[in-house]
């Protein structure tokens, strides 16, 4: 049986990895795929838990963060898809109307 | 019939006047071209008040004496405070509304002729029409607040017309300087009126606080002495008495027919009105009485000296009215009311005719008002020299003048009250018999002077029957009006007996303040008649010696002139009082004036501007964290929830 702790790093390993995603490209898309990469660490987090503690609650939240994610993804997919049709661009350091 | 009626509809008194105002003023508003309508409708409301008038009047002497007072009440007005639109009609008020609708509406014909070649006709009349609609109600309002509005009223009238012309800007000064002179009298005519309702339990009608005065008087005797000095603060104001009478004489700067009406006749009498009206009030407050008779004494001097040296002809009747203004101030702070409203009455016929005198003089010589520039008009002008004569021996006091029999009253009056009242009084009858002896000798008589000084245009004129027919029954009351008052001793040797008709007319109003404070009155009549002998010799004097001065010799006025030296010339200057005020009141008010304003733009406005650059800087420190990239924001995020793990953990 695999030991909590490594399911710890791993999802540590993965949100770190989503981490610098975000942070440092620039295409919304890829942004967008790190954030899901950092979604899913947690969601490993809940599910690891769930088994080491022998309750279901953490695998009922993983759910939750599965449909959250969906919601994400169709939300952030269709601003994406209007910032491009209108900016003819998905770079975000391009993105900064809303600065004075 | 007609008559009984005729109390019911009291209130369209001053209400008449006011839809001629309103008729005028939409005429006004709407460019209205034709003449003759607004002449037709100013004067026939005008008229139509005074019939009304004198049916109300006669109604009121068909009651007996003691019921002698009639309110209407057309509606409530303030309903918590208890007022009322209520006006009130008993002796007093009659003889002012006659006075003021009679001597009105003769004015208004006058103005027909008068403004004729004006700009702004309709104008005109329109505040002409208001000013006889606020006299009205000051006149007859049952209540002080009710007296306020007509009193706010005219004065609103007095400053538009003084301002009439307001093309020239010395005009419109003039009018500025009159509303804002009056408005710190009425300012304390307020306070006094506040202080009253609070002293006296709460009611503002007039003859419940004359019903609730000696109560108050008993309890606080200081309080209402200091309500009647504020008062008379109002007073002092309106009727253009020391301090205040500075804007008078810069207030002839309207119309002349406007002079005669207002700042002579009716409006300037109001504050004389007004402590007649309240005199069972002000014999409670003997102090405050002696400080209106030593006012009003020593107004009548000073202004009577000044009158002395001017040269604008309407100027020298401007402190001629002040003078007499003086006089009936110190018959009523005599305690002699009933005298100080018959001068009141006498003094609106002859002043009112010599005005319009001296507009026919104005109208004839096209605008010239310096009387060097004027003389020998006793030729060209014979009908108005002969009615201006009859104001001049009426104010003058000749004897069986209008203005003998009014003025000896007073000096009667103030000799029983004190001689040394009587002596100012004498005085200064001696100097207005001389001041209007000069005027008549500077304009009417002696060789012209207006070739000298380089006018050429058309020969006088006589004015036009509009202007003369006021000019002549004004000079008829001049001389007659006198007789509804003769004094005691000269009634009875006419088979009279006791008080004149006047006083009896007056007695239910005055009876009873006068006898409170009344001086101990001498058997016979010995002493009136003395007085009288020897007031009519001051006048006869002061004429034959202004007739010396200023017609058979009129090098003797220079000689005086040069021999009185910088007095004369202070005299001349009316006494520096206008550079005295310019000096002390007028520029150390312009300079706090100045230094609120500093205050006001540099603190007041320094905070609320402070506070804005203060947002506006930290606006500009932030903007710094709001880079725009997305990135930024999301380490901020990064960093925000790292410590906060962190401090939770």
């Amino acid at each position: 049986m695999i030991p909590f702790s490594s399911v710890l790093i791993v999802s540590a390993v993965l949100f770190a990895m989503g981490l610098v995603g975000v942070l440092t490209r620039r295409s919304a898309l890829v942004i967008f795929m790190s954030v899901e990469l950092m979604l899913n660490a947690a969601t490993l987090v809940f599910v690891g838990a769930s088994r080491a503690l022998g309750t279901m609650d953490g695998q009922l939240f993983a759910f939750f963060v599965m449909t959250v994610a969906a919601a994400e993804a169709a939300v952030g997919l269709a601003i994406v898809i209007a910032l491009f049709r209108r900016r003819r661009t998905t770079d975000m350091d391009h993105v900064s109307l809303l600065k004075w | 019939m007609v008559i009984d009626r005729s109390l019911d509809f009291l209130w369209l008194i001053p209400v008449l006047p006011l839809v001629g105002f309103l008729v005028a003023g939409a005429g006004c508003l709407l460019r209205a071209r034709a003449k003759s309508v607004v002449a037709v409708v100013a004067c026939g409301s005008v008229a139509l008040s005074f019939a009304l008038s004198l049916l109300c009047v006669m109604a009121l002497a068909g009651l007996p004496a003691h019921e002698r007072s009639h309110v209407t009440t057309v509606g409530e007005w303030i309903g918590p405070l208890g007022l009322d639109w209520s006006f009130r009609l008993d002796p007093l008020s009659s003889v002012m509304i006659l006075v003021v609708t009679g001597v009105g509406f003769l004015i208004h014909l006058y103005s027909v002729g008068y403004m004729a070649h004006e700009e702004g006709f309709w104008r005109y009349f329109a505040y002409l029409n208001l000013f006889m609609a606020m006299m009205l109600t000051l006149v007859l309002g049952a209540s002080l607040p009710l007296l306020f509005v007509g009193w706010e009223g005219v004065g609103l009238c007095s400053y538009l017309l003084i301002g009439f012309f307001y093309t020239k800007s010395w005009c419109a000064d003039a009018g500025r300087k009159a509303f804002l002179v009056n408005r710190i009298g009425d300012a304390s005519f307020i306070i006094g009126m506040l202080w009253a309702w609070v002293l006296f339990g709460g009611t503002f009608d007039i003859a419940a606080l004359i019903e609730r005065a000696p109560a108050a008087a008993a309890a606080s005797p200081g309080s209402v002495t200091a309500i009647a000095l504020l008062l008379f603060g109002g007073a002092a104001g309106k009727s253009a008495q020391i301090p205040l009478y500075v804007w008078l004489p810069d207030a002839m700067a309207g119309p002349t027919p406007v002079s005669a009406l207002i700042h002579a006749a009716t409006m300037v009498t109001a504050g004389v009105y007004m402590v007649c009206r309240l005199s069972p009030i002000y014999v409670l407050a003997p102090d405050a009485m002696f400080v209106v008779a030593v006012v009003g004494a020593a107004t009548a001097l000073l202004a009577a000296l000044i009158a002395m040296a001017q040269d604008d002809i309407k100027k020298v009747l401007a402190y001629s009215t002040i003078s007499q203004l003086g006089y009936m101030f110190m018959a009523a702070g005599a305690g002699a009311f009933t005298a100080s409203i018959f001068h009141l009455t006498t003094h609106a016929f002859f002043k009112a005719l010599l005005f319009l005198g001296s507009g026919a003089v104005i109208h004839a010589l096209h605008g010239e008002q310096d009387m060097k520039k004027m003389g020998g008009l006793k030729s060209a002008l014979p009908r108005t020299f002969l009615c201006f004569s009859a104001g001049w021996i009426a104010i003058a006091g000749v004897p069986l003048t209008a203005g003998f029999f009014s003025k000896d009253e007073i000096l009667y009056k103030a000799f029983l009250h004190s001689p040394l009242l009587w002596a100012a009084g004498l005085v200064g009858a001696l100097m207005t018999a001389i001041y209007m002896t000069r005027l008549m000798g500077l304009t009417f008589f002696g060789v012209s002077r207006r070739a000298a000084h380089g006018d050429h245009g058309s020969a006088p004129h006589e004015p036009p029957a509009t202007m003369m027919i006021p000019l002549m029954v004004l000079a008829a009351l001049a001389l007659t009006a006198g007789f509804v008052g003769l004094p005691a001793p000269i009634g009875a040797l006419f088979g009279g007996h006791g008080e004149s008709p006047f006083a009896a007319w007056l007695a239910p109003v005055f009876h009873a303040p006068e006898a409170a404070i009344a001086a101990p009155h001498p058997e016979g009549h010995s002493l009136e008649l003395l007085l009288m002998a020897l007031s009519s010799l001051v006048a006869l004097f002061g004429i034959a010696a202004g007739l010396r001065i200023w017609v058979t010799r009129p090098e003797i006025a220079d000689r005086i002139a040069v021999r009185l030296g910088a007095f004369y010339v202070a005299v001349r200057e009316k006494l520096y009082v206008d550079e005295l005020y310019d000096r002390f009141i007028v520029k150390p008010w312009y300079a706090l004036s100045r230094g609120m304003g500093r205050f006001d733009t540099g603190a007041v406005d320094g905070v609320v501007n402070g506070v804005g650059a203060i947002m506006l800087t930290s606006g500009h420190v932030m903007k710094l964290f709001h880079s725009g990239y997305v990135r930024s924001y999301a380490i901020a995020y990064v960093i925000g929830a790292a410590v906060i793990v962190w401090y939770l953990l």
